[in-house]
């Protein structure tokens, strides 16, 4: 039923370098990591840690020095910049700490930009653009900008804008760095129904009650794997059709399909 | 991506900065606007160059002596043969024949006198033309008097010595003063100023009022001499319809007793092709305007391009998160290109609604004439040139890798 042949994210023996000799910076210092589908990974550690060097490189966002990165069984270096937007449009969902809005630009515009770029026609972008700001309880704010929302209501139109086109994976750098607690508390809850629906989620954090979520927590120093500590068990792929899940019932629709 | 997405993004691009997209657009509209405004000066100035000679008649020929060979052309041929190669009072009468030529209504014979200096109590003044010829003078050359008259058939006749002066000669001798009834020395001889012309400004190459105009028979009398032939003679036709009519007859009268060598001895000037030089003169000045503004539309494209720079440097993360959540680089290219376009676009009709109406004013005393081409010429180039300077900046945009836009700050 599942295809669980590929993980859905691994990484063999990757470095990252910024700068070159004598001044080199070694970022990430050989990590081998194996994601499974469905998994919930915290990622941890002190800044310069190398933590977002590595959500960027899982993210097709950079390149390693040496090593190989594969996305879904694919070798990220061999792809084109093409495949590299298509793979970042339709296969990674972006949350980051900073939320990364367009300004001046209404949260329904923002979350209908990937499917703008993923060439959706203009009635079925609106109605997914829609039904994903539903899922994180935001249909009433669909007309107003960023600078209209409050911290935690950016976040989550950020996070509607990273599950539009139904990724699988969703990587999420810090995103609750920057909202108050009780935010945080409804975003990590959307992170975990997200889980739920049979999403792969690789989150950055530094707070111990958000890593608490995961179900995996790796942490690193100095561009190193020192921890890797299993805290519940990968969930099975949830049940084919997902009907008890109305708020996200477009997204695992879709997912159901890809699956079956 | 679909072009109604791009031009509706491209168009929040614009509108996300107002000031700085207004900025941008004003450096393609002073280009179109200048290039569609000077050369309508150009155009307007030629147009009334041309008037001025079309003032001057159009049924006109003036027929000097000398052969083909240009301005001048005839003085090598003087000397041995100077009985043929002159234009004398003889052909003037055989040009007067109507039974020869009925085309012809009038024939002025003028000398031109040289080195002629008027004084008037002490004051002394050399115009640059002083011409000697006959009251039909008047109306073919369209020189009314402005005040007093001109000198009668009968002062010429009778060797009278009456001078009628154009204004500028008046202003420099008479400071205010009517000249009307004076007395001026003409190279040591007493004249009496009997009438001045109207003015008729510059036509282009000399003021045409630096003018002093006495009877045909005193100035050879006084200041010429009876035996050189004339300097010019003008012929005006019945009508404009009749000038090359004309022309031919005063070839048939004046051939057989001009020709040397096998070649004529005299020329003939049709207005028309007096036409055709002013306007090879005007179309190269209309052309160097246009070179100017042109210079200036190319300005207007490097502020295109400058300002497009920064916009995309103060775009740059939001180039990243764009690239981030799947923007291919032709996405970010059309992106700033649309915009680049738009702003051209805009700041061009700006330009050509600008120019025309500038194009409405007098400028430095040019009524400008609009020319078709030069507005779509100008838009079309303002928009090329916006369009080809925003290219280098939508091309970095686009080229710049997600995560360095994205860690811009």
């Amino acid at each position: 039923m599942s295809d669980r042949r590929w993980p859905a994210v691994a990484l063999e023996n990757v470095s990252k370098s910024y700068g070159a000799g004598e001044v080199a910076v070694h970022a990430l210092r050989g990590i081998d990591l194996l994601v499974e589908s469905g998994d919930y990974v915290g990622i941890m550690g002190a800044s310069g840690s190398g933590k977002s060097t590595l959500m960027n490189l899982i993210g097709c966002l950079d390149v390693p020095t040496t090593g190989r990165c594969l996305l879904d069984g694919l070798e990220v270096s061999d792809l084109s910049d093409v495949e590299l937007s298509y793979l970042r449009n339709h296969k990674i969902g972006f949350v980051f700490q900073s939320f990364n809005l367009i300004p001046r630009t209404s949260a329904l515009r923002n979350v209908e930009l990937p499917l703008i770029y993923a060439r959706v026609g203009r009635v079925e972008r609106r109605e997914r653009a829609l039904a994903a700001l539903a899922s994180v309880g935001l249909a009433d704010r669909s007309s107003h900008g960023p600078q209209q929302l409050s911290g935690g209501q950016q976040q989550r139109v950020a996070i509607a804008r990273a599950i539009v086109t139904d990724p699988a994976l969703i990587l999420a750098d810090e995103p609750t760095g920057n909202i108050d607690s009780a935010a945080q508390r409804e975003i990590l809850q959307i992170f975990d129904d997200l889980n739920a629906s049979g999403r792969t989620i690789v989150m950055i954090t530094h707070e111990q009650d958000v890593a608490a979520h995961a179900l995996r927590v790796i942490h690193l120093a100095d561009g190193r794997i020192v921890s890797d500590e299993r805290r519940g068990p990968v969930p099975p792929p949830p049940p084919l059709p997902l009907q008890d899940a109305p708020s996200l019932a477009l997204g695992t629709l879709r997912l159901g399909e890809a699956t079956s | 991506m679909n072009a109604l997405e791009s031009l509706r993004m491209a168009f929040q691009g614009v509108m996300s900065n107002r000031l700085r997209s207004l900025l941008t657009m004003l450096g393609i509209t002073i280009g179109v606007a200048a290039v569609i405004i000077l050369v309508s000066v150009g155009h307007g100035s030629a147009v009334a160059v041309q008037q001025r000679i079309e003032d001057l008649g159009t049924n006109i020929l003036s027929v000097t002596p000398g052969g083909f060979g240009g301005f001048g052309g005839g003085r090598a041929q003087r000397g041995t043969q100077s009985q043929v190669t002159e234009l004398t009072m003889k052909d003037v009468k055989a040009l007067q024949s109507t039974a020869s030529a009925p085309d012809i209504k009038s024939v002025t014979p003028v000398v031109n006198g040289t080195s002629v200096t008027i004084t008037y109590n002490g004051t002394s003044y050399s115009p640059s033309q002083f011409l000697g010829t006959t009251p039909s003078y008047e109306e073919a050359r369209k020189s009314p008097v402005e005040a007093g008259s001109f000198f009668s058939d009968a002062d010429e006749a009778g060797h009278v010595s009456d001078v009628v002066l154009g204004e500028t000669v008046v202003a420099n001798l008479f400071s205010g003063q009517n000249p009307i009834g004076s007395s001026v020395k003409i190279n040591g001889h007493a004249f009496l100023v009997v009438g001045v012309l109207k003015p008729k400004g510059t036509n282009g190459f000399q003021d045409q009022d630096d003018i002093a105009i006495a009877p045909l028979t005193t100035t050879q009398d006084l200041l010429t001499g009876v035996t050189g032939g004339l300097s010019q003679i003008i012929v005006e036709a019945r009508s404009s319809k009749a000038v090359n009519d004309a022309e031919a007859e005063v070839d048939s009268i004046l051939t057989p007793t001009h020709t040397s060598n096998g070649t004529t001895t005299f020329r003939v000037l049709n207005q028309a092709s007096l036409l055709q030089t002013t306007s090879a003169t005007t179309h190269t000045f209309t052309v160097l305007l246009a070179a100017v503004a042109a210079i200036s539309l190319l300005v207007g494209g490097i502020g295109v391009m400058n300002i497009m720079l920064v916009t995309v440097t103060e775009r740059t993360r939001e180039i990243g998160i764009r690239k981030a959540i799947g923007a291919r680089r032709v996405d970010v290219l059309g992106q700033f290109l649309v915009e680049a376009t738009m702003l051209s676009i805009c700041g061009g009709l700006l330009g050509v609604a600008v120019g025309l109406v500038g194009s409405r004013f007098k400028i430095v005393g040019v009524q400008p004439v609009v020319e078709a081409y030069s507005v779509f010429l100008a838009f079309g180039v303002g928009v090329a040139v916006g369009l080809f300077f925003g290219i280098y900046p939508a091309n970095r945009a686009a080229a710049l890798r997600p995560i360095e836009a994205l860690r811009y700050e």
